[in-house]
């Protein structure tokens, strides 16, 4: 059985060239989950972005937070989008609400069985998904 | 200081299709199409192509506006023009910047136009075969999140939600589409009906709303139109279709990183319709005509529902197909087959169709053909509509 949800082959993230998405992708591979928080207002800012959308200041941190969430919204995709979906079925994205962090929002996979029903609203939590040379963020429900 | 409005200042005085054709099977290069929608614009409108003095387009367009004004042999270009964003969202902007173009003097004939021949390049619909990627798509791409289609699903899924709005709102959109084809010889679906049968049993492209027929084709093709004064347009062989606003923008942040923009369910259309009615000094109840661009019939509902045509509360009961239909209903809608049935021709398509309505030559004519509502590509940003008028409108 694989280790990953989705089959290899599909397109790695890349933080370049700009470098603005590094933080990130640097804690994922310490199985950390962090996102930008403005230091001049506090507001909790995803995804990354070079200043502060409330107040403008530049001087935007990387906290580590808490992987839990609500699911806000969801697509199960059938048509393979992708040489590497072809032939693989069915699979679930969701879109995640982060209530304690200013309701900002991640997508990723929901983990377990591609033909579960979906709830909006359900309590999900942040895995860890190793990959050869960097590490995704996945969701399970609880 | 005077009213500033593009109100009744200037009109659509000619249109322009090629023949559509299926994705990939247009025998002419995509600059040759649009070479050929304009000289069919400008000898509608009874205006020697030499005499445009314009070029607004959108999505990117590749027929490059100096190419196009030397390959015609224009004698001066005074105004050439690129909406930003993808796909339709800009359909409406273009008209609408030919049109401000015009009522300030910058120029005199400005074309819009769009040209796309998708077997000459790629193809929306499809993940692009690179093995990393940047940006937004690094936190979309590695989980299968690649296409249009996906983009737009959860925005759907959430509408739905929140508003319980099932399946048949949406099947009724793509029923009409596929309806009113039928009797228009340019379509790329005539002659291939679809019946609700045949749409419940296509296949799911993305679960839960979106069947094959709830998205749009790929097409090759070119259309144009060509907007000149208020004045001119009077002298011109044919009624006036008078622009009487154009909205276009984007709401709040709505092109915030990884599916961040605060108000996520919509087709981004929130901000924009209000200020258009209020240019237009129309509202919704006045709109005889409406086209509406699919790119997905769930982006459909969503801008109908926020330019005012339709409540979310009734989409149920107000988006059932004998309503949609030419024949008796109450509001026809994409009364030429559209993108999903006419051709994917970026909702340029859709302006033509709603000139035609105007002027009274459209196959499946509307009888209330005084007041037109043309709504751009949904759920990308910057978005687009626009209301067109005959003189009566003025
Ligand atoms: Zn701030």
């Amino acid at each position: 059985m694989s280790s990953t949800y989705l089959p290899a082959g599909l397109p790695a993230p890349s933080s370049g060239p700009d470098g603005l998405a590094e933080p990130y992708w640097e804690a994922t591979r310490q199985n950390r989950l962090r996102i930008q928080k403005c230091q001049g207002c506090g507001a909790w800012q995803w995804g990354p972005e070079w200043c502060c959308h409330e107040c403008h200041s530049f001087d935007m941190a990387w906290e580590d937070i808490q992987g839990e969430g609500v699911i806000y919204s969801y697509e199960r995709p059938h048509h393979p989008v992708h040489a590497a979906l072809v032939g693989h079925g069915p699979y679930i994205i969701v879109l995640v609400e982060l209530p304690a962090y200013g309701r900002v929002r991640m997508v990723g996979n929901l983990l377990g069985d591609p033909r579960q029903t979906v709830e909006i609203g359900a309590k999900v939590s942040a895995v860890f998904e190793p990959h050869d040379g960097y590490t995704l963020v996945q969701w399970k429900l609880g | 200081m005077a009213e500033r409005t593009l109100r009744g200042k200037t009109a659509i005085a000619g249109i322009g299709e090629t023949i559509y054709y299926r994705h990939g099977k247009s025998p002419d290069s995509e600059f040759k199409l649009a070479l050929q929608a304009v000289v069919k614009a400008c000898e509608d409108a009874g205006i020697s192509p030499s005499e445009v003095d314009g070029f607004a387009s959108y999505g990117g367009d590749r027929s490059d506006a100096g190419r196009l004004a030397s390959a015609l042999g224009i004698k001066e270009l005074k105004f050439s023009n690129m909406f930003w964003g993808g796909g339709g969202g800009g359909v409406c902007g273009a008209v609408g910047n030919a049109a401000a173009a015009v009522a300030t003097g910058m120029a005199d004939c400005v074309v819009a136009f769009r040209s796309l021949a998708q077997g000459q390049y790629a193809r929306y619909g499809r993940g692009a075969p690179v093995a990393s990627v940047g940006g937004d798509d690094a936190f979309l791409a590695p989980y299968g999140l690649m296409s249009p289609a996906q983009r737009f699903a959860m925005k759907v899924t959430r509408f739905m939600h929140d508003h319980g709005i099932g399946q048949n709102a949406l099947r009724a959109i793509s029923l009409a589409c596929y309806h009113h084809a039928q009797k228009n010889p340019n379509a790329v679906m005539q002659g291939r009906p679809l019946d609700a049968a045949a749409y419940d049993a296509s296949r799911w492209i993305i679960e839960p709303f979106f069947h094959l027929y709830d998205c749009c084709q790929e097409n090759d093709g070119a259309a144009a139109v060509i907007v000149v004064s208020a004045e001119r347009a009077r002298d011109l062989r044919h009624k006036p279709s008078y622009l009487l606003a154009c909205g276009q923008g984007s709401d709040h942040r709505s092109a915030a990183p990884v599916h961040n923009m605060p108000n996520y369910p919509s087709s981004n259309f929130g901000t924009i319709a209000q200020r258009m009615y209020d240019m237009a000094q129309l509202g919704p109840s006045d709109m005889g005509i409406v086209q509406c661009y699919e790119n997905f019939t769930g982006g459909v509902l969503m801008s109908l529902v926020e330019h005012g045509l339709v409540p979310a509360e009734q989409a149920n009961d107000i988006l059932v197909p004998e309503n949609l239909y030419v024949e008796g209903g109450k509001m026809p809608l994409n009364t030429s087959g559209g993108n999903l049935a006419e051709c994917y021709m970026h909702g340029l398509e859709l302006v033509i169709e709603s000139v035609r309505q105007i002027r009274g030559t459209a196959i499946n004519q509307v009888k209330r053909n005084d007041a037109a509502i043309v709504i751009g590509g949904p759920m990308v940003t910057p978005v687009s509509s626009l209301i067109l008028g005959s003189e009566a409108t003025l």
